[in-house]
């Protein structure tokens, strides 16, 4: 008998010491239920949180003349709006920051496609499917002149113009010695 | 009575009694009496302001394309002390200030950890609570400073006013984290708003362990809805544009997003023509808020009155000079002296009535100070747009008028504008 409360008494300091580590708040759920609250997934810079699928240049100009062209200008010259095509190179000391569009200025392609389908159009977030976020994506890139018209477009695998010019912040490498710019 | 008659009449009274007042030499009003002699306003059950503060309002410029996105600045050199007060804190958001029923608010942490979990705010007040005073500052504060020739009209507001400071409760985010229990090879979270934009950014996981909090109140109430009612980040002494409002959900991942607004924004550009990714600290930064741009002063003693901060920690002494840098003096700091939070610094003076410019700067207890602004774009790039953290001097004319008092730079200059965009508010941005 007294050997037997000793056991339970064991058990249940053991397991008193497992939660102790938690306060036991908040509700568990499966990864099903977080993938059906992930409403506008993250685009990782290797791919990841991309949905299959494809764009067409063509296809992406229609959809910008009539979802985009009000804000950020017929051909992406910008006004009212963020400029969002440019020359296909880096920035120099002389570029305006009113200049960095695009081409010139954003690093990673899959970001294009994480904002897009996050964010744009302005107010109308989440409106857009999977595949016209894609092909605005590639005729973007095609009108900066990073990818052709009719070549298949791997966004994790294209290598952007500005990214030749980013590094890490030297004080973020001091803090985190780990840290790399994917 | 409407507010505009209440002024109108209010005017009328002023006046009228201060020529009455004149008429009979006396240094009073016949107004000064007129509060002893009627009841006050009745018990409120939510106080406001007195209406003749009605002009201390947050700035918002009148160049921006909408005001769904962009920033409003707190008016700096109109306030006290050093806690900014709620309704002036600034804003900055990208999509509007969504309103927020805090009954269906959820908080989803997932990806790599142990236990994905869904919390209510109940939940997140249920654990242990932390309150903490520390300064929010927009990465594009002082993004003022890139215009040359510095714009004459400056006042401390667009100098530095995308910068405030509260006392902020919630949970330490490290708890939170804890009882999901993140996976070995975790090293970046991507926080989620639930606003229109749904932004996003990617905050290293240490830094989340150390002090981030998961805030739901600001100065004793619960945050402003423009502050990310009913729950934000705050990152101390990091950059506001990583402490993302509204938070809806938390991806424990292994690689950071590069999103958006780490990328293509909040970036910035070196002098010799790199792009700096990351850039999260907020350097010191001080600014003279009295005398500062547009107010007048007259000849006699006056205390100079400005605030100091530093995303490095402490404020360790705040310097005045009154010669452009050639002598220093060191101005009192009002206690207490907390790390990633203003400090108010004073210093007594006396105006002969001559022309005459004021600097100040701040250095914290890591040794970092302000640079000029000849040095900082040694640094940084003209056509960079953020982390302006130089020195900005405020010239006194003869007459008393307080003017930019920030010197031209030479070769190389924008043009009368100068560059814009950004975070500043100042001109369009989404």
């Amino acid at each position: 008998m007294f050997r037997r409360a000793l056991a339970w008494g064991a058990l249940l300091a053991a397991l008193g010491l497992a939660l102790a580590a938690r306060y036991g708040l908040g509700t568990p759920i499966s990864e099903e239920l977080a993938r059906q609250y992930d409403l506008r997934p993250v685009v990782l810079p290797d791919g990841r949180g991309l949905p299959p699928g494809e764009g067409r240049v063509e296809e992406g100009q229609r959809i910008y003349a009539q979802k985009c062209a009000s804000c950020h200008g017929e051909n992406g010259e910008g006004y009212p709006f963020n400029r969002l095509v440019s020359e296909p190179f880096p920035i120099t000391p002389d570029t305006e920051p009113v200049e960095y569009a695009i081409g010139n200025y954003w690093p990673y392609a899959t970001t294009l496609f994480d904002y897009i389908r996050r964010a744009m159009p302005f107010g109308q977030g989440g409106t857009l499917t999977d595949e016209e976020v894609y092909h605005l994506v590639a005729f973007l890139l095609y009108m900066n002149g990073i990818v052709d018209a009719g070549t298949p477009v791997n966004l994790p695998q294209i290598r952007m113009p500005a990214r030749e010019l980013l590094e890490l912040d030297p004080e973020a490498k001091r803090r985190f010695p780990w840290l790399t710019l994917p | 009575m409407d507010r505009r008659r209440f002024f109108r009449i209010l005017g009328a009274g002023g006046l009228l009694g201060l020529l009455k007042a004149k008429a009979q030499g006396l240094p009073w009003t016949e107004e000064t009496f007129a509060p002893t002699k009627t009841l006050g306003a009745p018990l409120a059950e939510y106080g406001e302001r007195s209406p003749f503060e009605a002009g201390v309002v947050r700035y918002i410029s009148p160049n921006l394309r909408t005001r769904h996105s962009g920033a409003s600045f707190a008016p700096l050199e109109k306030l006290e002390g050093v806690i900014t007060p709620n309704g002036l804190h600034f804003e900055r958001h990208h999509a509007g200030a969504p309103q927020v029923d805090p009954r269906h608010y959820r908080l989803v942490i997932h990806g790599m950890v142990e236990r994905p979990l869904v919390l209510t705010l109940e939940d997140l007040k249920r654990f242990p609570s932390v309150t903490r005073t520390y300064f929010i500052e927009c990465a594009g504060n002082g993004q003022n400073g890139y215009r040359n020739p510095p714009d004459p009209e400056l006042t401390a507001t667009r100098s530095r006013g995308l910068a405030s400071n509260a006392s902020w409760t919630g949970v330490p985010l490290a708890l939170l984290l804890k009882e999901a229990g993140v996976k070995p090879g975790a090293r970046w979270l991507i926080p989620e708003g639930m606003d229109a934009a749904m932004y996003t950014r990617s905050l290293p996981l240490e830094k989340a362990m150390e002090d981030v909090l998961v805030a739901y109140a600001q100065n004793g109430e619960a945050l402003r809805p423009e502050q990310g009612y009913p729950v934000r980040l705050v990152v101390p002494g990091w950059e506001g544009s990583i402490q993302v409002k509204w938070l809806r959900r938390i991806l424990v991942t292994d690689l950071p997003a590069m999103a958006k607004d780490e990328t293509s924004e909040y970036t910035d550009v070196t002098a010799d023509g790199r792009v700096l990714a990351f850039t999260w600290v907020m350097e010191p930064q001080s600014i003279i808020t009295y005398p500062s741009g547009g107010q007048r002063v007259q000849p006699g003693f006056h205390e100079i009155r400005g605030l100091a901060w530093s995303g490095f920690g402490r404020i360790a002494k705040v310097e005045v000079s009154f010669d452009e840098g050639r002598t220093w003096r060191k101005a009192v700091l009002e206690p207490p002296v907390e790390p990633y939070a203003f400090v108010r610094f004073k210093l007594p003076w006396y105006w002969d009535g001559k022309e005459v410019v004021l600097w100040s700067r701040a250095w914290d207890e890591k040794g970092n100070t302000q640079p000029t602004r000849e040095e900082f774009f040694r640094r940084w790039s003209r056509n960079n747009r953020y982390h302006y953290n130089a020195i900005q001097a405020w010239r006194i004319l003869p007459d008393g008028r307080v003017v930019n008092g920030d010197r031209p730079l030479g070769q190389g200059a924008f043009g009368p504008v100068g560059p814009v965009g950004g975070c500043g508010g100042e001109v369009l941005d989404v």
